[in-house]
């Protein structure tokens, strides 16, 4: 590992001072991070540890009904934690990489890297939840930008995420056998006034709702309205997993599964 | 920088770098080998500890972030008087183990999930261990290691 300085504050307000000075970039659970900077495709002069900042974790519920996360919140902290307000979310959480991974990864880490085969960006979406920095709130539907992209400026911290809770929710993912990351994972998630559905792994820019599945489901939140459906398998990715079709197949599929598990 | 942390019940204090890995300090810096590193991508388990009771894998944690935690290696696992623990010895019994490269990490993931879930069904294990790669067993037997340690045999609970 090349060498960096590790800055460790104990505040928001610390490391939003810390992520300041030239070169600093902030980590969360690393586990991402980590083996990026081991491979030297990222090399920070300087790293904001997000890890022990108290006030970045935890699980709370605001007045509108919303299930607000911190960021630094672990995924085995969120499966364990919301199992009971919104067991979709927990099982998404509970089934991100393995257990060790769970016991680092952390919901902001995920939400802020955007990997185009991460879990949480299609429960994120799919609830049109709301990702709260140290200086604004912005949209599900404005936070995704493409593969590795969204709208977090430099030197911004991702501090919460609010969800609202769907009736009825499920997240199903087609793992790729040997990564386990989703090769195809889609959250499909009921409201009131309507069904929303996100889809990662597939796309070449990353999660992105199928609302044509969306308008069906609003009319009938019923697996059979989605027969024989997929979306375009232009724009999704082609590997050696995978091709665009396969993968357009598998998200039909991935959906209609969803569907029957909510 | 100045890192202090409980290691196996022995308080430690080390001077180290920013970028100094948590497997790096327990292997280099405290000589305590037992925890292996395999893959160095985070990937295959053979550097799992325990970092306050939960399962973590050494090569990808910072050591100044287990800065006041306390920390659990494949050296803590044995009985105070040396012999093996329940869930070693289930290792030992049922043959949960071949050339014994990936054992320390297989160890304390299993005892991390027996933490938490003191019976678990073979399919919970199995999911448990999906970052724990072993290239001599085919798992088979250290499913069955983690399954008797538990009190039950394979076959029974699936």
């Amino acid at each position: 590992m090349y060498a960096f300085d590790l800055i460790r504050p104990r505040t928001l307000a610390e490391a939003v001072a810390a992520l300041a000075e030239d070169g600093a970039q902030p980590v969360s659970g690393g586990q991402t991070l980590i083996p990026t900077l081991k491979a030297r495709l990222a090399q920070p002069e300087r790293l904001v540890s997000l890890w022990n900042i108290p006030e970045l974790r935890g699980i709370c519920e605001d007045d509108a009904g919303r299930l607000c996360i911190g960021a630094a919140t672990t995924h085995a902290a969120v499966a364990a934690g919301v199992a009971d307000r919104f067991p979709a979310l927990a099982q998404l959480a509970g089934g991100i990489g393995d257990p060790a991974v769970r016991s680092r990864g952390t919901l902001g880490g995920s939400v802020a890297n955007n990997d185009p085969a991460a879990c949480y960006p299609a429960a994120v979406l799919a609830t049109g939840a709301t990702v709260v920095t140290d200086r604004r709130q912005i949209a599900a539907d404005d936070w995704f930008q493409g593969m590795f992209a969204t709208a977090l400026e430099e030197r911004e911290i991702v501090t919460e995420v609010r969800f609202p809770v769907p009736a009825r929710a499920a997240y199903v993912k087609f793992v790729q056998p040997a990564s386990r990351f989703a090769m195809v994972g889609v959250f499909v998630a009921q409201f009131a006034d309507g069904v929303r559905v996100a889809v990662t792994g597939a796309a070449e820019d990353g999660v992105f709702r199928w609302t044509d599945a969306e308008d069906r489901l609003s009319d009938r939140f019923d697996a059979t309205v989605l027969e024989g459906m997929a979306p375009p398998a232009d724009g999704m990715i082609g590997d050696i997993h995978a091709t665009p079709a396969y993968r357009a197949h598998l998200v039909g599929v991935m959906t209609r599964r969803a569907v029957a598990a909510a | 920088m100045q890192v202090s942390m409980t290691v196996n019940g022995q308080t430690v204090a080390a001077e180290i770098e920013g970028r100094t890995l948590l497997v790096e300090l327990l292997r280099e810096g405290l000589r305590l080998t037992g925890t292996h590193v395999g893959c160095d991508t985070s990937q295959c388990g053979a550097c799992t500890v325990h970092v306050d009771g939960l399962p973590v894998k050494a090569c990808t944690m910072l050591a100044a972030e287990a800065e006041g935690c306390s920390v659990t290696t494949i050296e803590g696992m044995a009985n105070a008087d040396g012999t093996l623990s329940p869930l070693q010895q289930a290792f030992n019994d049922h043959h949960g183990l071949q050339c014994g490269f990936c054992t320390p990490g297989m160890v304390m993931s299993g005892a991390a999930l027996l933490a938490v879930n003191p019976k678990p069904t073979e399919t919970e294990v199995r999911h448990w261990l999906e970052g724990n790669l072993c290239r001599c067993t085919g798992y088979h037997n250290i499913v069955k290691a983690i399954m008797a340690a538990s009190g039950q045999q394979v076959g029974e609970t699936v």
